[in-house]
This record gives structure tokens, C-alpha cells and sequence, in this order.
């Protein structure tokens, strides 16, 4: 019997690191369907597709980090079922794979638009393949449109300009992150694509994707026609579990689990990383988070749950992106707050961003290229502080 | 043989913050804790390439690393969350005088 954790990206691997450093000392197999050696995720869209970045992806275990880990690590073969009272695993192969506890960290799947699977040049950008893809297809390409001007088509567009093709990004909303961010902030990160020479193109749809076997152009929901023989869609991801769906674990947008992350009624099975909604405990509601950060988080809860040792200490979100040589950094629930204070834009490398909830506590920050202040203002978030009693903000700002 | 490395004056560095001290390498980074005590660990965050001397945040006797949040031991340089699993190395600190001085073995 083993432990067997499915999915062998960041949570996953993660969720292994930890339990070893916790003292967990049975078998541990970790399954993962693709063929590479785990990796890292977020230089896929940084520099594993600039030009003078390395193509490879970045391992997130050395090769003796591996051996110590003690895994059966298993790549290419992806989980196609659970029973959960067999307590088995089913592979594409057919194999059932028998557990006492099982890890659920399959993150997630991106979306993408209707007809992309059968025209050339469409891409989303989500693992290693997508990126040596995409990097191939930026060598040659002449007109690039990214639909969706979130991170992942924001840092696309940043490492794609280095290649020195025009790139037009196009965003439904009318300031792209305004709904997490609001549209003041939204617009003075967006502001970063003009200044370095990229079209941005909001409030509008896309109708569709025209080209017979490769894509020739992509069409607006207001007519408009970019000509384009490289896109990429990233308008968001969805929680990898079609897999689960005969399991009857609970799913809504994820994997509902409880504050250990032990899946909602499943002893011994939890869930880690993108695909698990839990309850939050500097919230005390539920999330679902698809930040790096958080399936570090999760590794370390399930393995104190695992090996019986007490919680690790909650920690507020916190996601960073690299564009155009600078780096955001977000910290805690902006959203959940109103803005209190801005100044600053992306392409100055002076953005700061400060909200706050109903009692003027601060409950998230947006910071540019300041590490010491962002980690100030992720102290203050945890603490609950008082916004106007900080003093967070250099003079002059 | 072990080296010596002049890195500041006592006053020079305020508790709660970190500096690199000039001379080292690979990188040493100096630290103050809130009480007044002095670390030294290596200057890099050992998850990624990060100068902990010039960015990483003191809380309490613990060192954080920015970009991704790794938490290290000042005084043992031990990994205390991930995505840091290696420790950091940790060097001793000596004071003379007025000067704060770093030993590289």
C-alpha cells in the first residue's frame, strides 16, 4: 500500500518534499501524465520563451533531491478513475493502483475557444509542451494576437515582443484584472503594453477563429478583423477533475475540502494546489486558489495531517508576474477591499496599490519592483493593521 | 583557513535589516534582529537565485525570502517552509570594538 499523490507538477511534488521532511516514511508514488521529469511552472511564460532563454524546462528536484525523495515517481500515465471504497486508482493503461492515502493535485485545465484544437498556431499556455511550442512558433511568426490580457497572456506578450514581433492583446473586460484589481489599477498595469510597443485591445469579444488548417486571423465581436498567425488564449483555467467525476467526492469549482484539506467526507484522500477549494483559515471561508504559493501551502498542511503534526501557520496569498522587466507583486485579497491608495504605474516600476476593508484594516496590496514593502504590507494583511496607521508608503508618494 | 571580512560598524545597521557585506564570495549577508543580535548567512535564497542581504525581511529570529516566501533560521540556517528545502549556510559573526566582522571558513 502507498501513498499515492496524483499529479506530479508543484502541489504534488511538494506534497512529497514535505511529507519526507516531516519524518513520513512509507511508500510514496507519485503518478504524473506528462513525460518530463517534474518542473517548474512559472518560467513557462517567462524565460523558457524568450530567445535568449533556455528552452528547457526548469526542474524542480535536482536529481539527488529525487533520489532522497524515495518516490515511485511514474510519468506518463495519467489517472482516469477513483473508487474510492476500493481505495484504487485506474490508469489510461488500465492498471488499478492501490492506495491507503491519496493526494489529489491534478491543478488545472486551461480554457480555450471553440474550433482552437483544429487550427495550427493556436495555443494556450499551461505546461512544458505549450511553452517549446510556443517559443517555435514565436521564431518565425509574424502577427501575434493574445486573447485575454490577464497574467498569463500579459507575461506571453512580454517574453513575445522580445522576439520582435508585434503583439495585440485583446481583453473582454475594459481594463484588463479590473475584477480583481479594479479598473484604477487595472489601467495603470495595462498602461505597460503601449509603453513597450504592444496593442491592447479592450472591451470587446471575439466572435471567432478564422482559418482553414492554420489560423489566419482572429474576429471581434464588433467586426474587426486581426490578422494573426500565431494566438494565444488565456482566458482562465478550469479545475482538472473529469477524471473524479464517477467518484461522487464532492466538486464545485474544485476539490471541496475541509481546513487539513482532507477531501469533505473522504478520510485519507485530500487535495492540493489549483484544484482544491477550502476553507481559508485567515478567512474562514472557502477559496480556491491558483497561485504558486498556495500549492506550497497545501503541501505542508497535508503533510502535518498526514503525520499528525500541528498546522503550519497560515499565510495570506500571494502571487507575483514577471512583465516587460518588471516585477508585480500581490499580496492578500485586494478584491475583498476598497482602494485607498495609489500612485505609481508598471512601465515606472513605482506601482503601489493599497485596499482596505470596512474598518480601514489593509486587506491587499499591489506592489511594483519593492520587495521590502511588499512584504511590510503582507505583515500588516496578516496582522490586520490599520491601513491609515502604517507607514507603508515612502514620503513624496 | 578561514577568512575574516570586515562588514560594517556596529551602528551602521539597523535591527530589522540586512546588508551584503562587500568582499564575500560566494555572498554573505548580514543581519539584525530586532534585539540587536547579529546573523550571517549566505547572501542567496537556496530555493532561487535572490539576494536575501539586499531584499529579505527579518521577522523575529527568522529570515524571509520575498519572491517566494521560503522562511529560514538565522541562527542554524534551516529550511522552515517551502519551497525551501536546503538550508541556508550560516556563518559566524564576531564583534570587536565597534566593528562587526564575518568568518568564512
Amino acid at each position: 500500500m502507498t501513498l499515492l499523490i496524483v499529479g506530479a507538477s508543484v502541489a504534488g511534488v511538494r506534497t512529497a518534499q514535505a511529507l519526507r521532511m516531516k519524518g513520513y516514511d512509507g511508500p510514496i508514488t507519485l503518478l504524473g501524465e506528462e513525460s518530463y521529469a517534474p518542473y517548474d511552472k512559472p518560467p513557462l511564460s517567462k524565460e523558457m520563451i524568450l530567445p535568449d532563454g533556455d528552452p528547457a524546462p526548469v526542474p524542480l528536484l535536482t536529481d539527488e533531491q529525487l533520489a532522497d525523495l524515495r518516490v515511485d515517481l511514474r510519468l506518463g500515465v495519467r489517472a482516469s478513475e477513483l473508487d474510492v471504497s476500493a481505495r484504487t486508482v485506474t490508469t489510461d493503461a488500465g492498471e488499478a493502483i492501490a492506495f491507503d492515502r491519496l493526494v489529489i493535485a491534478t491543478g488545472v485545465t486551461p480554457r480555450t475557444l471553440p474550433g482552437a484544437d483544429r487550427l495550427a498556431g493556436v495555443h494556450t499556455l499551461r505546461n512544458a509542451e505549450d511553452a517549446a511550442a510556443l517559443r517555435t512558433g514565436l521564431a518565425t511568426a509574424g502577427r501575434v494576437v493574445v486573447i485575454g490580457a490577464g497574467f498569463i497572456g500579459a507575461e506571453f506578450a512580454a517574453a513575445a515582443c522580445r522576439h520582435g514581433v508585434q503583439v495585440t492583446l485583446v481583453e473582454a473586460q475594459n481594463v484588463p484584472l479590473s475584477h480583481l484589481l479594479g479598473a484604477e489599477v487595472g489601467a495603470r498595469l495595462a498602461e505597460v503594453h503601449a509603453a513597450a510597443g504592444n496593442e491592447l485591445v479592450t472591451g470587446v469579444g471575439v466572435a471567432h477563429l478564422e482559418g482553414e488548417d492554420a489560423v489566419r486571423a482572429v474576429v471581434l465581436n464588433d467586426g474587426r478583423r486581426l490578422p494573426a498567425d500565431l494566438v494565444v488564449v488565456g482566458i482562465g483555467a478550469t479545475p482538472a477533475t473529469g477524471w473524479l467525476d464517477s467518484s461522487g467526492l464532492p466538486i464545485s469549482d474544485g476539490v471541496e475540502c475541509g481546513a487539513d484539506l482532507t477531501v469533505v467526507g473522504a478520510e485519507g484522500i485530500y487535495a492540493a494546489g489549483d484544484v482544491a477549494r477550502w476553507p481559508h483559515p485567515h478567512y474562514g471561508y472557502d477559496l480556491r486558489i491558483e497561485h504558486w504559493t498556495n500549492a506550497n501551502d497545501h503541501a505542508a498542511i497535508i503533510a502535518a495531517a498526514v503525520t499528525g503534526a500541528a498546522a503550519p501557520t497560515p499565510t495570506v496569498p500571494y502571487v507575483w508576474s514577471d512583465q516587460y522587466g518588471h516585477r508585480i507583486q500581490i499580496v492578500g485579497r485586494p478584491a475583498t477591499g476598497s482602494l485607498a491608495h495609489v500612485a505609481g504605474t508598471l512601465s515606472g516600476g513605482d506601482l503601489v496599490a493599497a485596499y482596505v476593508g470596512t474598518v480601514g484594516e489593509l486587506v491587499g496590496a499591489v506592489v511594483v519592483d519593492d520587495p521590502r514593502l511588499l512584504m511590510k504590507c503582507r505583515k500588516a494583511i496578516t496582522a490586520g493593521s490599520v491601513w491609515a496607521d502604517l507607514d507603508l508608503v515612502p514620503a513624496g508618494v | 583557513m578561514s577568512e575574516r571580512h570586515f562588514a560594517c560598524a556596529v551602528d551602521d545597521l539597523q535591527p530589522g535589516t540586512s546588508m551584503i557585506v562587500e568582499g564575500t564570495d560566494p555572498g554573505i549577508a548580514l543581519h539584525r534582529v530586532e534585539s540587536g543580535e547579529f546573523f550571517a548567512t549566505a547572501d542567496t535564497c537556496t530555493h532561487e537565485e535572490f539576494s536575501l542581504g539586499e531584499e529579505g525581511e527579518i521577522e523575529g529570529n527568522e529570515l524571509v525570502c520575498p519572491l517566494h516566501m521560503a522562511r529560514f533560521d538565522l541562527g542554524t540556517g534551516a529550511p522552515l517552509c517551502l519551497p525551501a528545502t536546503i538550508a541556508l549556510a550560516t556563518y559566524r559573526v564576531e564583534i570587536e570594538g565597534d566593528g562587526v566582522y564575518v568568518v568564512s571558513a
